[in-house]
């Protein structure tokens, strides 16, 4: 197995630049999810891995090997598609043997390839069925099985669980997870969601605008976000920017007051605060942060406080279920817990060393 | 809201059965007027293959015995009937096979890669649409004797396909921007090549689409009296609406066995059509794309 190398990937469609240069080295056997809002050239980086879209500058490698010019069915690599695009006219079993023929195995090698593929996605008993007479998780499991049977050293999955209803989206991402285990190919996972690139990944990739915005384990994207754009992406409820002016260690925000904060980075003056909602602690009156309550939500074992500081930024806060809730309207005071704050410069909002 | 309901129902208790069923029921009269009306001719032509000239005068609306098809024996053997029969099959299925094969390839190429002039062939071919090909029956001519096709099948093959692929390509190329190219890409991932995506994968997909292309062409080249006219001669290569005038003049006496000619020479079309709009329907339940 080999690892998979992009050096300055970009790609246009006509005037339009979709990727601006891309930079990432995937080792063999993980799991790396791209993820990034919609339109942000997710798709089309896959498409160029997979060689269904010529890059337009930039190079791209397997192992030693340069990918450029190579066919999409030679390099090594399987694809599932977001509409799943199985072949209508053929059966399951012909949706998985159209690869492999063209590979030029032995029918006894297509035969078995197909029955082990098969057996792992519990499609046994769906084989002679076409793709129209199967439900939409079924047929999900017969395009991850088409790229299985190939036994590719890449793994590339477009959005995989985006047509699925809710309840099959989270067993099918388990599904994916296990598999990747047990085979242990190097796997490439788009999606726009963040709770599956957090439950998935090895490395995390997020993008925007045809731009990497940072790499990394989700708890290092989650704990040190490099700018704002990553944090607020990562983590549910979002992380709040708070827009805050230093005066002496003291954090001030126009209309709420201010608040000392002994760990900031010094000699700064406007930062950009990034606070998730557990890293609020409601306090006294005069303490923190002036705030209007705007409404709660009680989840059971969470609940959520939703207010509005005197600048107009709307935050939230994890708060104590079992405490009663603050009425809609009232005034607290919040304050962040030491270590839970994020630091970022407000005009490039990139991180800023603590 | 609830209010609203009350009153639409009220609405059509009040004006009954007519106004609930009128419309339909009036359509329902209209359509079954119009088919009988459409297939009146049709059936006294058949019942008329099966009577004698004495019959037909007599009673020419009676049903006949369908047993006695002496008319048609005598077509089948007494004139050239079967040989223009075979004619028109061979020179119309060819035809209409070379406009599918032609056209898939040509629509594929115009849906789905993009090439400089891509637009200039679609409308080259959109052109044949408006122009008719007879204006070019002088150049067409000079150029087949100078192929030296003239009097054989190939000149009606050439210009029926020519006639069918304009249509062909037109149907073809919208139908193909609507089926998910993320198919292709799959078939390309999979090692097929751009010919085998075409015949392995497209062609299927695109059968609904074909047999429209292939109905909307049949009728036309089938019936076509006009080009055989000028470009056949030997009486051996003569295609049906061009071999039927003769029976006209030469068994002008004999209104039986003519009336049986002219039913032998709809029968194929018309199985054609009905086979292949059942096939049509088929195509558009059962789900094609997806
Ligand atoms: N074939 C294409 N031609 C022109 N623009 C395209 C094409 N494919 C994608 N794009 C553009 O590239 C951008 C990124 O698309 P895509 O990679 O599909 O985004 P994502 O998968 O992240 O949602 C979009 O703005 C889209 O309009
Ligand atoms: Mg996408």
């Amino acid at each position: 197995m080999s690892r998979l190398t992009l050096r300055q990937v970009r790609k246009s469609f006509k005037q339009t630049e979709v990727l601006r240069g891309i930079d990432l080295e995937i080792a063999p056997g993980e799991l790396i999810v791209f993820v990034g809002p919609s339109g942000c050239g997710k798709s089309t980086l896959l498409r160029c891995i997979a060689g269904l879209e010529e890059i337009t500058g930039g190079d791209i490698a397997l192992g030693d090997r340069s990918l450029a010019g190579v066919a999409p069915s030679r390099r090594g690599m399987a694809m599932v598609f977001q509409s799943y695009a199985l072949y209508p006219h053929m059966d399951v079993r012909g949706n998985m043997a159209f690869g492999l023929k063209l590979m030029g195995l032995s029918s006894d090698e297509v035969e078995a390839r197909i029955a082990e593929a098969a057996r792992m996605l519990q499609l046994t008993p769906l084989l002679d069925r076409k793709p129209r007479e199967l439900s939409g998780g079924q047929r999900q499991r017969v395009a991850i099985g088409r790229a299985l049977v190939r036994q590719p050293e890449v793994f590339l999955l477009d959005e995989p669980l985006s047509n699925l209803d809710a309840a099959l989206r989270s067993e099918v991402r388990l599904e994916i997870a296990k598999l990747h285990e047990t085979i242990g190919g190097t796997t490439i996972y788009v999606t726009h969601d963040q709770v599956e690139a957090m439950t998935l990944a090895t490395r995390i990739v997020v993008m925007r605008d045809g731009r990497i915005e940072q790499v990394g384990t989700p708890r290092e994207l989650f704990e040190t976000p490099a700018n704002t754009f990553v944090g607020t992406f990562i983590g549910s409820p979002r992380m709040a920017l708070l827009k805050a002016r230093a005066e002496g260690g003291r954090f001030g925000i126009e209309g709420s007051g201010d608040v000392a904060l002994p760990d900031a980075p010094g000699g700064a003056r406007a930062l950009t605060l990034g606070v998730r909602p557990d890293a609020f602690e409601v306090v006294p009156e005069g303490q923190g942060w002036g705030a209007d309550v705007v409404y709660t939500e009680y989840l059971g074992t969470d609940a959520f406080l939703y207010a509005r500081l005197g600048d107009g930024t709307l935050l939230s806060v994890r708060t104590d279920p079992a405490a009663p809730e603050h009425a809609t309207g009232s005034r607290i005071a919040l304050r962040p817990r030491a270590g839970g704050l994020h630091y970022f410069d407000q005009d490039t909002g990139h991180r800023l060393a603590a | 809201m609830s209010v609203a309901a009350d009153e639409r129902h009220g609405d059509r208790g009040g004006r009954g059965i007519l106004s609930t069923y009128g419309r339909d029921g009036l359509i329902q009269i209209v359509l079954i007027a119009n088919s009988v009306i459409m297939l009146f001719p049709v059936v006294i032509m058949v019942f008329s293959g099966f009577k004698t000239n004495m019959e037909i005068f007599q009673a020419p609306f009676r049903i006949p015995d369908f047993t006695d098809i002496g008319n048609f024996v005598t077509m089948a053997t007494q004139t050239n009937f079967l040989r223009y029969l075979l004619n028109s099959l061979l020179v119309t299925g060819t035809a209409l096979l070379a406009t599918g094969i032609l056209g898939i390839m040509a629509a594929y190429a115009l849906a789905r890669y993009t090439f400089a002039g891509a637009s200039f062939i679609l409308l080259f071919f959109m052109s044949g649409l408006m122009l008719p090909l007879k204006l070019a029956v002088i150049p067409l001519f000079i150029l087949f004797r100078d192929l030296g096709i003239l009097d054989s099948y190939w000149a009606l093959i050439a210009i029926y396909t020519a006639m069918g692929l304009p249509s062909t390509v037109f149907i073809l190329t919208g139908f193909i921007r609507t089926l998910p190219s993320e198919l292709e890409d799959a078939a390309r991932m999979d090692g097929a090549s751009e010919a085998r995506i075409l015949w392995q994968i497209m062609l299927p997909l695109c059968r609904p689409a074909l047999v429209i292309a292939g109905i909307y062409n049949l009728v036309p080249i089938w019936n076509d009296f006009f080009f055989p006219l000028v470009f056949i001669q030997t009486d051996a290569l003569k295609t049906l609406p061009q071999g039927l005038t003769t029976f006209i003049g030469e068994y002008s006496t004999d209104y039986g066995a003519m009336f049986a000619g002219l039913t032998l020479a709809a029968a194929p079309i018309t199985l054609l059509y009905i086979a292949l709009s059942r096939q049509f329907i088929n195509g558009m339940t059962s789900g094609a794309v997806k």
